[in-house]
């Protein structure tokens, strides 16, 4: 990154603004803008169209899902009956497994953020024995498969009498190397040391400096790995199916792959009384990623304006 | 605190000489990392180096040397696995790099503000849909008979779900869920790291005559290097897990789709269906080795440490 601003600034100095460059600019105009237009549009359509069908699909019945083209309207009437169903399905299970995964989520996120962002911060801007020894190891860990890790962290819980309790997946989830190294690169390019160092002289003490200076312009970072980490952690799979054996504690993503086994359209050997249709399984998708669709939806400026308002460096 | 020296005093790596620095701040960073170096150790050092004690022993029998790795790559299941996973991380990461880097170049290049960030909210929306829930949605997406793609996939032949999800297609219907799931949060950082380039610096290139292609590739595309390099790598370490999307498309599929399908359902039907954590250890490992092994490359060519050297 060093490189490219100092080439930009040699540029800068012998750029001579003439009639030429202005032509070109303008050349690039009508085609090049369809072209893209046309490249965002088609991906629109790839990354939006799934979801739309989904809330439309959680609509309507099981037959009209069929017969009726992927695009209309189901009714409210179908909606209640697919609700109905789900929340019949072992009794309520699904609202048991959306608060397993509220409580999983945001106890971990706590701690992860108390976790990260110092250690972050520490390795960025501050000096201590072993700092890049410790960059090191955290890049090394953070590319250890998850999954890699899950069997022996069931075999040290197990040990240590956690299996099948909530700190088996929340401690584990709080490990977050990738969130101190996000918080890494942020300050260690996004905050200049002289600021601190500035604050230093004046006789901030070091606790000072962070919770004064660098927690305040660390906001966007903060908010990045937190809202990272959460959905992270909402969305995992396979910890807490080989932690959490009974069903009572399981997280909705696991408690999604239930339904599934008991969707007659996919196992036909679920027929019977407590199976699940294909609408009320739609539902039971967006239902599980309701928080967090909501919680983007009103973080997603800030996250957007935060993430970017990092370049004060230029 | 013994822990966290235990972390950070290890003279292992080739350390630069100390600068002169303000005294007290060994301490305070010290004590700042503290936490996350004890984290590290127990939930990340301490299960690495168990999964290691377990390749490399057998239960009750002690020290095994590879036995256990030859006997799980003599699996019939093992080969067939790697060839799986491997084809659906080269597909995924190539386009991952490609199509993330351009929509973010050519999203940063729409002028209007809303329209951008709209983009940028359209593509994004499906990353909170990882994990099972986009798996169980892109199963309604692969249905011919029901799902939105029902249309297209009939035009192209395809009349049943049985059909879509042939064997042969699961490489690139995996890849097309996880691009679906997570580019945008990385479109989301690219444009974060565009916004970082100096509009002075771009203004001089156009002013010195460069198109917005030369622009896209000299400027703006060596400075999202070190972000490219880091897609990947975190790409490349996630997608050899690949474990949730083939259990439940197995689940969904009345068995058509293997349930030792890709690597890490082997290791799962070692450890809990045939009671082999050796077994399975020997695979984490291997895994683990795969992806340092790719990751290394990247980390040394894409200059992620670059902020280390100024």
């Amino acid at each position: 990154m060093t490189t490219v601003r100092r080439r930009g600034a040699a540029r800068r100095q012998d750029a001579s603004p003439g009639p030429q460059g202005l032509r070109v600019g303008s050349l690039t105009g009508w085609s090049g803008r369809t072209v893209t237009g046309a490249i965002l549009l088609v991906f629109v359509v790839f990354f939006i169209v799934p979801l739309i069908w989904l809330l439309l699909a959680m609509t309507k019945s099981g037959g009209a899902l069929v017969r009726q083209g992927p695009f209309s309207f189901g009714s409210w009437h179908d909606l209640v009956a697919n609700w109905d169903q789900l929340t019949s399905f072992q009794d309520h299970a699904i609202g048991q497994w959306l608060f397993n995964s509220a409580f999983y989520s945001v106890a971990a996120l706590v701690l992860t953020l108390v976790i990260s962002i110092p250690a972050g911060y520490a390795m960025a801007l501050t000096k201590f024995k072993g700092r890049r020894t410790l960059l090191v190891i955290t890049l090394v860990v953070m590319l250890i498969p998850n999954t890699a890790l899950v069997l022996p962290l069931f075999l040290e819980m197990n040990a240590v009498g956690l299996v099948n309790t909530a700190l088996a997946v929340v401690l584990p989830y709080s490990f977050y190397p990738f969130g101190v190294y996000l918080a890494y690169i942020y300050f260690s390019s996004s905050i200049p040391g002289s600021l601190l160092e500035a604050a230093r002289i004046d006789g901030a003490g070091e606790l000072q400096v962070f919770v004064r200076i660098a927690l305040p312009l660390a906001m966007p970072i903060i908010a990045l790995v937190g809202f990272f980490n959460f959905v992270q952690n909402w969305n995992n799979y396979f910890l807490p199916f080989v932690m959490l054996p009974s069903s009572g504690k399981y997280p909705v993503q696991v408690g999604l792959s239930t339904l599934l086994s008991s969707t007659t359209a996919f196992n036909p050997s679920a027929a019977g009384s407590g199976s699940i249709e294909l609408p009320t399984l739609a539902l039971a998708t967006v239902v599980s990623v309701l928080p967090v669709l909501i919680i983007f939806l009103f973080s997603q400026r800030f996250l957007v304006a935060g993430l970017t308002a990092g370049g004060t460096k230029g | 605190m013994t822990t966290l020296h235990e972390v950070a005093a290890d003279p292992g790596l080739p350390g630069r000489p100390p600068r002169r620095r303000p005294s007290g701040s060994h301490v305070a960073g010290a004590l700042f990392v503290a936490p996350y170096a004890v984290f590290l150790l127990v939930f990340g050092a301490a299960p690495t180096c168990y999964a290691l004690y377990l390749a490399f022993t057998k239960s009750g029998q002690g020290f095994a040397g590879i036995s256990n790795f030859s006997h799980v790559i003599g699996d019939f299941r093992f080969g067939p696995a790697v060839a799986h996973v491997s084809l659906y991380l080269l597909s995924w990461v190539i386009a991952l790099v490609v199509l993330v880097v351009v929509l973010a170049i050519m999203v940063h290049s729409v002028g209007m503000r809303w329209l951008s960030g709209s983009l940028r909210f359209v593509y994004y929306l499906p990353g909170a849909l990882a994990g099972a829930s986009a798996v169980l949605l892109w199963l309604f997406v692969l249905d011919p008979s029901a799902g939105p793609a029902g249309p297209l996939l009939r035009a192209l032949g395809y009349h049943t779900f049985s059909q879509t999800i042939h064997p042969t297609h699961l490489p690139y219907i995996f890849a097309i869920i996880s691009f679906w799931t997570g580019a945008g949060g990385w479109i989301l950082v690219m444009f974060g790291a565009l916004n970082n380039i100096s509009p002075d610096i771009i203004e001089a290139a156009r002013i010195d005559g460069a198109s917005r292609f030369q622009i896209a590739w000299r400027i703006q595309l060596p400075s999202l290097r070190k972000w490219i390099a880091y897609m990947v790598v975190l790409s490349l370490a996630a997608g050899t897990q690949l474990f949730v999307e083939p259990t439940l498309l197995s689940q969904a599929s009345q068995s058509i789709v293997p349930n030792d399908y890709s690597i890490n359902q082997l290791a799962y039907q070692y450890a809990f269906n045939l009671n082999d954590f050796n077994g399975s250890a020997a695979i984490a490992v291997l895994l683990l080795v795969v992806a340092l092994a790719l990751s290394a490359l990247f980390v040394w060519r894409g200059g992620l440490f670059t902020t280390e050297e100024r």
